[in-house]
């Protein structure tokens, strides 16, 4: 299978949206070669904005931009949303500016620059923002879809993506604030986000051998979020496993539990980072570590039917 | 427009903070009062702006990055036409438009919602970059607090401002030398401002007195130097215009009673 890191999507997806849209302005602090932004910059020099090493400034001058009709897309590491908060916050956000924000290297699949790079809690930080929209694309081919809807929507949206060549699967139909059912199942349901969909899967083909149907549900959007299909898939397979590189505090797992809370659902559990932080390491060296592979997560849920 | 009538612009806006801040029982005085002779020259005399059209896409954009003066920029609002002084009666109450802090959702006039300090700069940055980027020959003002400059994001904006030569942007110090815990030096020197804004790529400009209306024209006026943002210190006198509120720390976020705002509105009087 084809595979390809989702923050390189997000670097052609700009490219392209750089040419339909001439009010996309891309800014970035000094991390082109890694959030994929140097592709625009080659393409538009006129349109790219570099702002050093200085994420706080780079945000606050989007939502200046913003007010002058621009459409800004600003570009660094998701582990600085938290760096960027107040500005995030009080400077785009409160006002409702039109500013995007495309975040990468979220998660432990970074990889070897260790814990204080990993963001584990942005998917928190940003769902607790009135107003912000936060995309999570499953592959390259959400992550296209998340950068036009993007452009689209008036007001701040977030797009979180990774750093990791993860693989890419057939384009799907996408809705902003749609789930979507990748793999039917009745025994019990996988709610996954971003790119532990393949985890997802492998762990309901684990689950397959051993006579357990596993739906498997990918939610490219965390907010708004689809509580309705989360619901009808609670009501059909009782048993709710959510798994997410994120904190299971206030990522998907607490998103669809707010959803099913008095749904019928039998067996709920998250599958995430635990409370605690990353540590270097190789990518699928650490997934092992924090138990996040198809096996482990399949482990899981077995104990727990 | 003459000094005379800016200066009567001015007391009427002094009046003005007197009256909001002593009927909301709360707000902040001191900071609105050592501004206000920037409020009302850059409103009545220097930016380009029409309260009938306060959308208007070419319109000169005013950012107060340091937000808790909402009441002078309030006052000036109103006596320029953007909203009526009804709206006074609202400040800092539900559902009011006149918010603690000033918010460009609810309030006319108002071009960034600002509070949370170093901020206000930054945005004002984005806004005169954005221009030069769309070919908007508006200017873009920021008024920021010395105590502010104490906030690391006014000199990340003032670095950009300098790197994409912004000479369509000019950031005015309110230098009155205090702040909520004691005097700047005390709390935090800021050292030599003026050298410190220099050495960011500014084109400064001193004014003795930041609470002399004729000054504070005349330095608004300057022409832009080009390829540079501009830099106006103006030394001003917290609480200016308010004998028991001039130059002391506790009037910073502290309300006048209504004795105490009869004597203030007495003295200023004319």
């Amino acid at each position: 299978m084809e595979k390809k890191a989702i923050r390189v999507a997000y670097g052609e997806a700009l490219v392209k949206l750089g040419e339909e849209n001439e009010k996309v302005v891309v800014l970035d602090a000094d991390l082109a070669g890694a959030t994929m932004t140097n592709g625009f910059k080659k393409t538009y020099p006129d349109r790219f904005y570099d702002l050093g090493i200085a994420e706080a400034n780079m945000v606050d001058v989007a939502a200046g931009m913003s007010t002058m009709g621009l459409i800004p897309f600003c570009s660094t590491f998701a582990v600085f949303a938290g760096r960027n908060y107040d500005q995030i916050r009080n400077g785009v956000c409160y006002p409702k500016f039109n500013v995007k924000f495309g975040f990468s290297h979220a998660g432990i699949t970074l990889g070897e620059d260790g814990g204080s790079h990993q963001a584990i809690e942005d998917i928190a930080l940003m769902r607790v923002l009135p107003g912000m929209t936060v995309f999570v694309p499953a592959d390259a081919n959400e992550c296209y879809e998340c950068v036009e809807a993007a452009a689209r929507i008036e007001g701040p949206v977030y797009i979180r993506t990774s750093r990791l060549a993860t693989p890419v699967y057939d384009p799907r139909p996408f809705t902003v604030g749609k789930g979507v059912l990748i793999r039917d199942g009745s025994d019990c349901a996988i709610f996954s986000c971003g790119i532990m969909l393949e985890h997802a899967l492998d762990a309901a083909d684990v689950l397959a051998e051993k006579g357990i149907s596993a739906a498997v549900v990918s939610f490219h959007t965390l907010k708004p979020f689809d509580e309705e299909l989360a619901c009808v898939y609670t009501a059909k397979c009782k048993n709710v496993f959510t798994v997410e590189e994120h904190s299971v505090i206030g990522g998907l797992g607490d998103a669809v539990a707010s959803a099913i809370i008095g749904k019928g659902v039998e067996k709920f559990m998250k599958i995430g980072i635990n409370d605690v932080f990353g540590q270097s390491g190789k990518p699928a060296d650490l997934l092992k570590e924090y138990e996040l592979t198809g096996p482990q997560i399949a482990e899981k849920i077995l104990k727990n039917l | 427009m003459d000094i005379q009538t800016l200066e009567k612009y001015a007391r009427q806006v002094r009046r003005d903070i007197i009256t909001m801040t002593a009927a909301a029982g709360a707000g902040h005085p001191g900071g609105s009062l050592s501004s206000t002779e920037a409020f009302v020259a850059l409103y009545f005399d220097v930016m380009n702006v029409d309260p009938k059209d306060d959308k208007n896409p070419n319109r000169d954009r005013f950012v107060l990055s340091k937000g808790h003066s909402a009441p002078g920029l309030y006052g000036t609002l109103c006596e320029r036409g953007f909203f009526c002084r009804e709206e006074f009666d609202h400040f800092r109450q539900l559902h009011g438009i006149l918010q603690g802090h000033p918010d460009t959702k609810k309030c006319p006039g108002i071009d960034a919602s600002t509070g949370s300090l170093g901020q206000g700069i930054s945005i004002a940055v984005g806004m005169a970059l954005g221009a030069k980027h769309t070919g908007n020959k508006c200017h873009v003002y920021t008024i920021i607090g010395d105590g502010e400059s104490q906030e690391g994001l006014v000199w990340e904006a003032s670095m950009a401002a300098a790197h994409y030569k912004l000479d369509n942007l000019t950031v005015i110090l309110d230098h009155n030398g205090l702040q909520i815990d004691g005097t700047n030096d005390e709390v935090m020197s800021l050292g030599d401002i003026k050298a410190k804004a220099m050495a960011f790529g500014y084109d400064v400009i001193e004014v003795a007195d930041g609470n002399d209306m004729k000054q504070v024209v005349e330095a608004l006026h300057a022409p832009a130097c080009p390829g540079k943002p501009r830099y106006i210190i103006l030394n001003t006198l917290k609480g200016k215009g308010v004998s028991f509120m001039e130059g002391q720390v506790g009037w910073h976020g502290k309300a006048p009673n209504a004795e105490q705002a009869a004597q203030a509105l007495k003295e200023l009087e004319g």
